[in-house]
């Protein structure tokens, strides 16, 4: 079961919503995986405090010019998407930042004149916190595409219990790539305009690439109405509502987790757990699979 | 003409919120939104959408059905795994090569090796960007489609018109709405600028996304200050950045308090400023007054 957890707007509360659950059903026995997604911010190990016992590079293929082989023909710059390489005068210019690694450079080139060098953009880290095993992709600062790093981190993490997949705010590449091949999208929110506004977007991708999902409503009590009034327009399933607690809002910013403020959370967050299992288990019955 | 970018790192820290409040005390200034795939600014600005442009973001390759003889040359060589080979709906119903939309990377090596010239790749719109008249000053803003990639090239092209609008109307400021991260995006809304402001709060979480943020400006070198909000959430955590930022030589130009008042102007969709007078809007008063002095 792998139930990745994403929200539009930021700092909604993905993090603690997907930390709280994986030890919560970790403390039931159930072998949890959490992956930290969010690869430009990565924050779960804030909260799960992971022993970390491997770390690997992610590197993307970048590619190496033989200027001895070049003829300066320019088929490799023509042949580039990205615009990352170029002939200029008597050399070949590569701007790695911009290079996608898809190999049309390395392919195209008649000369046999291009290799492809690895180039690291991020780092993958895994180890064992509060019982829940813990992955986190990092990008390195000054990396502009954080996918690849999602992909390494998706890539590596087949196991058979529970897969929780904390991912990055928006709705654009990044998320798509923490969120599909999940079974189950939990979209947490708030209820104001902004909220709303990006709840909405959230909704249109997760509907767009086709996966069942259902919402949370974190501080369920500021803002106003209007977002559970579009939850049941849309028929979509609300899972939880979690009021605004200033003790809450501290512990979270010391990096704990919200069990230890009220110990009820972690039953609520194995009933959500259950509901989940429930839908994905009787495809369609779902009012959000749609 | 200055251009000034207020980002967070983490998400959700009230960089929105300040941005209304700031363009409501500023004058001669132009708004741009470059948080463009999850814009909420235009919420709170009383916007009229004036002009809307299409983007096209990159191209795409699809698999022509007549000419696909299936012999899977094309999956071979594409690297983000956005060729499939399984039922679809969108192929008649067989068992057919096609392209997920989502996967394809617009690379175009498929496109090059098919041996029946079967793919076609094409400009694809994937989005649009809109210039509104708020009562404040013009609005550059932006819609990425829906699961869309290039939301770097978007946030260029709104960098590039508000430079445009301010010169062609002797506006001598833009105020621009950043991306949360500090990827794609981040680095189109903040290379070459002329000054970041970091809006940050007394969080673990908060305080590591700033210092990562903090890495990025000081890689590209650019001039940065800080604001805490919600500074007595954790006032010790508050201190704690203060340490940051004189480790770092940053100057903290401002704090602001826990009001609830910010949660009710954006539900009167309102920005905090006009919505009345409490201690954020003071707060935010005061914070102005320092970035103009940062700034001139």
């Amino acid at each position: 079961m792998k139930i990745s957890i994403a929200s539009g707007k930021g700092g909604t509360g993905k993090t603690t919503i997907a930390t709280n659950l994986a030890v919560a059903l970790a403390n039931t026995g159930k072998n949890v995986a959490y992956l930290d997604c969010d690869v430009e911010e990565p924050n779960g190990s804030i909260f799960l405090k992971p022993e970390i016992e491997e770390q690997f590079d992610v590197a993307v293929p970048v590619p190496k010019v033989d200027l001895d082989k070049c003829t300066l023909c320019g088929d490799c710059s023509a042949a580039c998407e990205y615009h990352a390489i170029a002939v200029l005068g008597k050399t070949v210019e590569i701007f790695p930042s911009l290079c996608h690694g898809c190999g049309g450079c390395y392919d195209i080139c008649p000369e046999d004149a291009i290799e492809e060098v690895p180039r690291t953009i991020g780092r993958i880290s895994r180890g064992v916190g509060m019982g829940v095993e813990f992955y986190e992709g990092r990008l390195n600062v000054g990396e502009a595409l954080s996918p690849p790093v999602t992909k390494a981190l998706r890539k590596l993490v087949t196991m058979s219990g529970v897969t929780i997949i904390d991912a990055p705010p928006g709705t654009s590449c990044p998320v798509i790539e923490a969120i599909s091949g999940t079974d189950f999208v939990i979209l947490v929110t708030e209820p104001t305009p902004f909220g709303l506004n990006d709840l909405e977007l959230a909704v249109g991708m997760v509907r767009e690439i086709g996966l069942p999902y259902a919402v949370v409503i974190n501080c369920s009590d500021i803002g106003d109405s209007r977002t559970e009034e579009y939850c049941h327009r849309e028929e979509i399933d609300i899972l939880m509502k979690i009021p605004y607690d200033r003790q809450v809002a501290e512990a979270y910013s010391r990096g704990e987790m919200i069990f230890s403020i009220d110990s009820r959370y972690e039953k609520s967050l194995y009933e959500l757990y259950l509901n989940i299992v429930n839908w994905v288990n009787h495809d369609g019955t779902s009012h959000s699979q749609r | 003409m200055m251009e000034l970018v207020i980002v967070s790192g983490k998400g959700g820290t009230g960089k929105t919120s300040l941005v209304g409040s700031l363009a409501a005390l500023s004058e001669n200034m132009v708004l741009v939104d470059c948080d463009v795939d999850a814009a909420d600014l235009h919420l709170i600005m009383h916007n009229n959408v004036q002009k809307t442009t299409e983007f096209i973001g990159g191209k795409r390759a699809s698999i022509n059905d007549e000419k696909c003889t299936d012999c899977g040359i094309c999956q071979e060589y594409c690297r983000f795994n956005a060729i499939k080979h399984e039922v679809h709906t969108g192929n008649k119903g067989g068992e057919r090569y096609w392209i997920d939309e989502h996967a394809c990377d617009g690379c175009g090596v498929c496109v090059r090796h098919c041996p029946e010239q079967a793919i076609d790749f094409g400009e694809v719109v994937s989005g649009e960007w809109y210039l509104s008249d708020t009562p404040y000053g013009p609005l550059v803003h932006a819609r990425l489609g829906i699961a869309q990639a290039n939301s770097g090239k978007l946030v260029s092209v709104l960098r590039q018109q508000a430079r445009l609008l301010a010169g062609n109307r002797g506006l001598d400021l833009i105020i621009v709405d950043g991306p949360p991260g500090i990827g794609c995006p981040v680095i189109a809304s903040i290379t070459g600028t002329g000054y970041v402001l970091v809006v940050t709060e007394p969080s673990m979480s908060a305080l590591h996304d700033m210092e990562r943020l903090l890495q990025l400006t000081a890689h590209f070198g650019i001039p940065t200050g800080i604001c805490i909000n919600k500074c007595d959430i954790n006032p010790e955590l508050s201190d704690q950045i203060e340490e940051k930022a004189r480790e770092l030589d940053l100057p903290v130009l401002g704090r602001i308090r826990h009001d609830e008042a910010v949660t009710l102007a954006q539900v009167n969709r309102k920005s905090v400023i006009e919505n009345g007078d409490g201690t954020a809007a003071r707060d935010i008063r005061i914070l102005w007054e320092r970035v103009k002095d940062a700034i001139s």
